[in-house]
């Protein structure tokens, strides 16, 4: 039973590949936003620190596979593994500023880096091509054998499979004593320090862990689309990751997947309204999860299956 | 030298502007410890009842400013007697998100009804052109707006420092705790201050149309400058936000002026580095 429960949304995503192959680009999109969400849960789910800046990460990584590709070497999988690692290097770097300076004003300089690197993206034209965003990207086959066609078939199950690898990856991590003590310092920094957790260096870890999967996202919409642009760095895009993980559920790896797949596809079906209508929804939808309380898409289904 | 001058002017002007905008800001942040992202959207909402007031009825310049200030401080009242105090008590989470999605809701309401393209005024003949000193041409505009950020600077500081409310809203503040346990209404308090905030926002906005411009995306652009503001200019005092403001209104309009490839990149870099300077001129109560 739970073995089936487990490997139900994979066998949903399975399944959308061939129920609606016209839609794959969505699917794909779908894949990567639940990547993202998922590097936001661990850092803000389990680690309970809030950030404004995630998007940082995400561009980065964005950048760094898409410049990769654009001078030639389009290699994906390495490419992937390159963004990680720069990405989780100004994790690094920034921790400690962002640690430093305590609750509140580490919130604000989570958002004053993501919009530091914005700028700097912004400026440095030469480099990202600036408000036009990157051009001329090319990406080599996966494995040298499964080209990126056009219908993105490639591209989806490619985005799936790296979405699968990490997933797992991030439930050992949680269920680790590592992941444990991470829960214990939400809980209560104080008692966890006084149990004897390296609360600042735990936090530390799973920032640069968190980013190093933002950048790994990042870099997957770098390679599926060919492109890479502004967009990745937005302030709108750590509000958007916020707001699927609370709608999904805070501090459970599925509820990153559930809602980012939700939030994706009331974006795709609202926008086409009109883009003030999805603005619209959008905000009601935060302020409605901020009054409501946490449990998202998760907590209801929880609720559901006790009855 | 006289060009030097101007610029410098300008700065100085749109300093006064943000202090009236964010003022409001430093006082609910560290009175009640809300993480308010939304505080730019009274603002706007007040830049547009300005405009609507001014283009679209004729209603006198500063009748509009005074109907903008109003709308604002009402609007401010409203949402913090039915939601904002529903979020005193839950974290920083759930505040960044509410506010955001204010923000979100607001500046797309603001698009449905009025576009998204900028607005402009046109400022009654007694407020345009420039007027000479020494040789050194000052917009009539900057000059009205530096005499009235510069009474309302005065006004505010008198009230905070001289008046009996001043002296209940500087206790709690301080400690929120021990003002509540003598007795002092501090709920009241903050609603009282949270709409008057509101209602300054509003008349920034409006004052700030012509000089900071005005589309639904006010509140997202000016967010970072009013945090700023706040970050470094403490929260129990008003000289601090004012002297706060304006030398942010003069390297910013310094900056975009003198080395504009560089951009916005000063002003968030000089967040970061003030706030992790100065991390509790945020918060002044983490000192204690």
């Amino acid at each position: 039973m739970r073995i089936a429960l487990h490997a139900l949304p994979w066998l949903v995503a399975i399944g959308a590949y061939f129920a609606m192959p016209e839609q794959l680009p969505l699917l794909s999109a779908i894949a990567i936003a639940a990547l993202f969400a998922l590097s936001l849960d661990l850092l803000v789910g389990y680690a309970g620190f809030v950030t404004l800046g995630h998007a940082a990460f995400f561009g980065l990584g964005a950048y760094v596979a898409g410049i990769l590709g654009q001078q030639g070497w389009g290699e994906p999988i390495s490419g992937l593994l390159i963004a990680a690692a720069v990405a989780a290097l100004l994790g690094l770097v920034t921790a400690p500023l962002v640690l430093r300076a305590g609750e509140l004003a580490g919130l604000m300089v989570t958002l004053g880096l993501g919009l530091m690197l914005y700028e700097a993206a912004n400026k440095a034209a030469f480099l990202t091509g600036g408000a036009d965003g990157l051009q001329g990207v090319e990406i080599w086959p996966v494995f040298g054998a499964f080209r990126f066609d056009l219908w993105g078939r490639t591209a989806y199950l490619y985005s799936l499979a790296v979405l699968f690898v990490l997933f797992l990856l991030a439930q050992l991590l949680v269920r680790s004593p590592f992941g444990l003590s991470l829960r214990a310092i939400r809980e209560n920094p104080k008692r966890a320090a006084a149990i004897g957790i390296p609360v600042k260096r735990r936090l530390a870890a799973a920032y640069v862990i968190a980013a190093a999967y933002a950048g790994v996202a990042g870099a997957l919409l770098a390679q599926t689309t060919q492109f890479a642009s502004l967009d990745a760095l937005s302030f709108q895009r750590s509000a958007e990751g916020l707001l699927m993980l609370v709608l999904g559920g805070l501090g459970t790896l599925y509820g990153a997947l559930i809602g980012a797949a939700a939030f994706t596809i009331a974006h795709h079906t609202l926008s086409e309204a009109s883009p003030q209508f999805w603005q619209f929804w959008l905000g009601i939808a935060l302020v409605a999860l901020a009054l409501l309380g946490r449990g998202g898409l998760m907590g209801a289904l929880r609720r559901m299956t006790r009855r | 030298m006289t060009a030097f001058l101007s610029v410098l002017l300008d700065g100085f002007a749109s300093g006064m502007l943000l202090f009236v905008l964010s003022v409001g800001l430093s006082v609910t942040l560290g009175l009640m410890n809300v993480v308010n992202l939304a505080h730019g959207a009274f603002g706007m909402v007040g830049g547009y009842v300005c405009v609507v007031l001014l283009n679209r009825m004729g209603v006198p310049f500063p009748l509009a400013l005074a109907g903008a200030t109003v709308a604002a401080g009402v609007l401010g009242l409203v949402l913090e007697r039915t939601l904002y105090v529903r979020l005193y008590r839950r974290d920083h989470l759930e505040q960044v998100l509410f506010s955001i999605g204010l923000v979100f809701v607001l500046g797309a309401a603001v698009d449905w009804f009025m576009g998204a393209r900028q607005q402009l005024i046109q400022l009654p003949d007694w407020l345009s052109g420039r007027v000479e000193f020494w040789g050194v041409g000052l917009g009539r505009y900057r000059i009205f707006l530096i005499a009235v950020c510069g009474a309302l600077v005065a006004a505010l500081h008198l009230g905070l420092v001289r008046t009996r409310f001043g002296a209940q809203l500087r206790a709690a503040v301080d400690d929120g705790v021990v003002a509540r346990g003598m007795g002092l209404p501090v709920p009241r308090l903050f609603a009282l201050t949270f709409t008057l905030g509101s209602a300054l926002a509003g008349l920034g906005g409006a004052l700030g149309v012509e000089v900071l411009g005005l589309d639904p995306t006010f509140p997202l652009k000016y967010m970072v400058y009013f945090l700023i503001v706040v970050a470094v200019g403490g929260t129990n005092t008003v000289i601090g936000p004012f002297v706060a403001a304006l030398l942010l209104g003069i390297v910013d309009v310094l900056g975009k002026y003198y080395v504009p490839e560089v951009g916005a990149f000063i002003i968030y870099t000089a967040m970061v580095v003030l706030l992790l300077a100065r991390p509790h001129g945020l918060l002044k109560r983490a000192d204690a």
